[in-house]
């Protein structure tokens, strides 16, 4: 059956009728085949792709889970138990999801990091960042949830911990606490409905915003570690001259890291699942007993350097008292990173090019960042506060006296054309060397 | 009825049993090791299984893990004889009337105990009882201080006293009267019993391991062919 | 551009195919786990467990009914009248051979039941149509079934009609004989049902 151009094969007369009635091939080349992509692409730029198999890998696990899983204060404990002895593969596919949750966050913040050491959020790529924030702000809600399911030890008090910020709250706090878990203290009721919501909504949400996120990418082009725009250097047909199409260019290089990541995700999974008590905590392998609070109760890492920020807070200020202003700081904490795109004055995107005030800056803030999140999962010392109010204190520095540092930044100038490398600073020093 | 008398007296007590900071004996455990998991077992049907459930493990998946026929188990394992060699390792005594003997602290179901501590607190905690007339079953414990369990296994390590430093921590012990086991017999006992307890807690662990070699293995090789096919095609980038 | 013309095209198809049977094969193995999860469980093999029955009280005539993995065990003693009305139905049975029939091979003979027992009848009381648990029926000619009824089980769904062996008549829905479980008798007064090893 050799086609020839009157007699269209059978695969191209399948594709047509297709293309007919649904925009095929405009969709795979708006995306795929013909989005150009800028070619100079780090490592930094892997973390995006990663997020989405982390998500399919968290909807498929998740929807296996909850075959056997029991939302009930009664069952929950035992039913999890029950995944992990009795049904077949069980302790594989959970362990998958609980791995899955800590490498969410792992490489959410990675790739929020490549934003800022790029400056991928600025314009024109705002709404990008925006929408990028929900994803956080929903993944937090939903990995929050999740954790709550399991009803150990630290699910309960957990829970009670963070339902209890809401308290916090003037005037309407209490009876904002008891509308949220549907009782006078959590229970059956609050499982239930954090199960629906864990299981149904959060997903749908999160979904609908990962595909908003992309289209939005999609529109305006992706940002590069050099920071300028690749469509203002287009050739005679009007292709970028440093883009190259994501297909095949990226699809191949992805599924390499992709494969590189997965290597690292099973070697957690099937040799460390607990990982020291930072993924799987040990107090969740204790039923839920809301008589007694265990000796310690830290909330998993990637809520740790929120949390630390929420107990530094041990001061009044004006009239807001300590509990309340703790949690207005770990909220503000995450609506100042909704702001950057307009905090940051700066008009170079990319590191490399941006002066050394905003380098010590993001260096600074980082190192609170980390400091945050290991304090956030130790017990508070006199020292351990002391800490983590310096470190609050970077870390709102960082962000709050931002459009001042960065309004005269000593910037260097930008290349034409883009330069592939590997981290903050460009290969070749040609694009710099009208420096000084 | 005098000592009953003298348990409900002592109930308040018995509730603020606390964890402490004595320093935990590290132990090496090895799901492998079918003979220690037969002796574990054994131990553990002996003078635990009368107060503490293993709720989430069954006794055919004891069989198979620990290479003991299903007929070996039911005979010395199971006592019951109503028990199926499925069911899970339960225990006919309900926690409201174990709360009402053991002064408000009902003997916990033991699956997870040393995933929800580690295996160096069960071992340590085992080996660390010592006289005290002052608490109700006359004995207590450093790891968990006024602990409301008694020494169920004093016939085998013998009675022990505590050497206290002027601060009143336990610093050690002495042997006052020896039991069926040496010191070291007892602490081979012992490892073996929460090489059991640590099996029970995670009885896929050994598959785990054994299919996690092959995925990565497997992993490294397409990164390989991957990697190979990215090179080939980024040649047209330059 | 130029370098596009340089382009090892075999060495291309190669790759690409290495990679897709790779993938693929990783795929595969993925499925697996996913897969298998849904066999039944510990939980359901434990639940699911061979039945002990004791058939010391079991009259002749009497029938027991039992559950083994959810569904209804049927154990009837028949009495030797029974048995020695059931080579008349054979030329009306749909598969009398039980050719077609889901039994244990020990039980594929014209009684369909041991030879060490040959009264007791063990099936799963489960309709081969549609799954409806039939009636026992084991009066002789009855009004409602008609003069030539010499006992049996009959479906109220839709009228399938079985003999005191559990085959199937003809013209009736049901497509094949009523299936009979695996079973042993571990003394003459107590039947395992569900097992049939010990017996072997």
């Amino acid at each position: 059956m050799a086609a020839s151009p009157e007699t269209p094969s059978r695969k191209d007369q399948l594709l047509e009728w297709f293309d007919a009635r649904f925009p095929l091939i405009e969709t795979w080349n708006y995306h795929m085949g013909k989005y150009y992509t800028p070619k100079n692409f780090n490592v930094w730029y892997a973390f995006g792709v990663l997020a989405a198999v982390v998500l399919v890998i968290q909807l498929v696990t998740g929807i296996w889970l909850t075959m056997s899983y029991k939302p009930s204060a009664d069952e929950a404990f035992a039913s999890v138990e029950h995944i992990m002895r009795d049904v077949h593969w069980g302790w594989l596919i959970r362990y998958m999801h609980s791995t899955g949750a800590s490498a969410f966050f792992i490489v959410v913040y990675l790739h929020m990091f490549r934003a800022m050491l790029y400056g991928s959020y600025k314009k024109p790529r705002e709404l990008i960042w925006i929408i990028g924030m929900l994803i956080f702000l929903v993944l937090m809600a939903e990995a929050f949830m999740g954790y709550v399911l399991p009803w150990g030890q630290m699910s309960y008090w957990g829970a009670q911990v963070i339902i209890g910020l809401f308290g916090a709250i003037p005037l309407i706090g209490e009876q904002l606490v008891v509308w949220i878990q549907g009782d006078f203290m959590i229970s059956d009721a609050t499982l239930n409905r954090f199960f629906a919501l864990h299981v149904v909504a959060l997903p749908l949400v999160l979904v609908m915003l990962v595909f908003l996120h992309i289209v939005a990418l999609h529109h305006v082009g992706s940002n590069n570690p050099d920071g300028i725009e690749i469509k203002e250097c287009k050739d005679k047909q009007g292709k970028p001259l440093d883009g190259i199409p994501f297909h095949p260019y990226f699809t191949v290089k992805d599924l390499t890291i992709i494969v590189v990541f997965l290597f690292f995700f099973s070697a957690v999974v099937f040799f460390a699942p607990e990982m020291g008590g930072l993924f799987l905590e040990h107090p969740n392998f204790e039923p839920a007993n809301p008589m007694v609070t265990p000796d310690h109760i830290a909330p998993v890492w990637y809520f740790a350097p929120f949390y630390a920020i929420l107990r530094a807070v041990t001061f009044d200020l004006l009239f807001i008292d300590a509990k309340l202003l703790g949690v207005i700081a770990m909220f503000g904490s995450i609506i100042l990173l909704f702001l950057l795109p307009w905090l940051d004055r700066c008009p170079v995107k990319s590191i490399r090019y941006r002066g050394n005030t905003y380098k010590w800056a993001l260096a600074a803030f980082v190192v609170a960042f980390a400091m945050l999140t290991f304090l956030g999962t130790q017990p508070s010392t006199p020292l351990y506060t002391f800490l983590a109010q310096v470190g609050m204190f970077v870390y709102f520095a960082f962000f709050l006296l931002m459009p001042w540092y960065t309004a005269n930044e000593k910037t260097k100038p930008l290349p034409e054309r883009v330069s592939r490398s590997w981290l903050f600073v460009p290969y070749s020093p040609r694009s710099s060397e009208g420096d000084k | 009825m005098k000592k009953l008398l003298f348990i409900l007296l002592w109930l308040p007590g018995l509730v603020l049993a606390a964890p402490s900071n004595y320093p935990l004996d590290r132990v090496a455990v090895d799901p492998s090791d079918q003979p220690s998991l037969q002796r574990g077992a054994q131990l553990y049907m002996n003078y635990c299984m009368g107060c503490h459930s293993l709720q989430f493990q069954r006794y055919n998946r004891f069989a198979r893990d620990a290479g003991v026929p299903e007929e070996l188990v039911m005979e010395h394992l199971i006592f019951d004889p109503e028990i199926e060699i499925g069911a899970l390792m339960t225990i006919p005594m309900s926690s409201a009337a174990a709360t009402d003997w053991f002064g408000g602290v009902a003997p916990p179901d033991l699956s997870l105990i040393t995933r929800s501590t580690s295996n160096a607190y069960v071992y340590t905690y085992l080996r660390t009882f010592y006289s005290d007339d002052s608490r109700p079953f006359g004995t207590n414990n450093p790891v968990v201080e006024n602990s409301s369990m008694p020494n169920v296994l004093w016939q085998l390590q013998g009675l022990q006293e505590a050497v206290f430093n002027d601060a009143g921590d336990v610093v050690g012990f002495e042997l006052v009267e020896p039991g069926l086991m040496t010191p070291e017999e007892f602490d081979v006992a012992m490892a073996d019993l929460v090489n059991f307890m640590a099996y029970v807690a995670e009885p896929y662990k050994l598959d785990r391991e054994r299919i996690g070699k092959w995925v990565l293995l497997y992993l490294a090789l397409a990164f390989v062919v991957f990697y190979l096919l990215k090179k080939e095609y980024w040649k047209d980038v330059h | 551009m130029s370098t596009a013309e340089m382009v090892d095209h075999d060495r291309r198809r190669f790759l690409t195919a290495s990679a897709t049977v790779v993938g693929g094969v990783g795929a595969a193995f993925v499925a697996v786990p996913f897969l298998a999860s849904w066999a039944p469980s510990e939980r359901a093999r434990a639940a699911g467990a061979p039945v002990e029955v004791d058939i010391s009280r079991l009259e002749p005539g009497a029938r027991l009914v039992v559950e083994w993995r959810g569904r209804p065990i049927w154990v009837l003693n028949r009495t030797d009248t029974m048995m020695e009305l059931l080579p008349e139905v054979v030329s009306d049975l749909r598969d009398p051979e039980s050719n077609e029939s889901q039994q244990p091979p020990y039980t594929q003979n014209s009684i369909r039941a041991r030879e060490s027992m040959p009264n007791i009848f063990v099936a799963i009381g489960v309709c081969t149509h549609l799954g409806c648990s039939p009636q026992y029926r084991p009066e002789i000619a009855p009004d409602d079934l008609g003069p030539n009824w010499k006992g049996g089980f009959f479906c109220a769904c839709h009228g399938s009609r079985f003999d005191l062996a559990g085959r199937v008549f003809r013209g009736v829905p049901a497509p094949t004989n009523l299936v009979i479980p695996p079973y042993a008798f571990i003394s003459d007064t107590r039947l395992l049902v569900g097992d049939d090893s010990e017996a072997a």
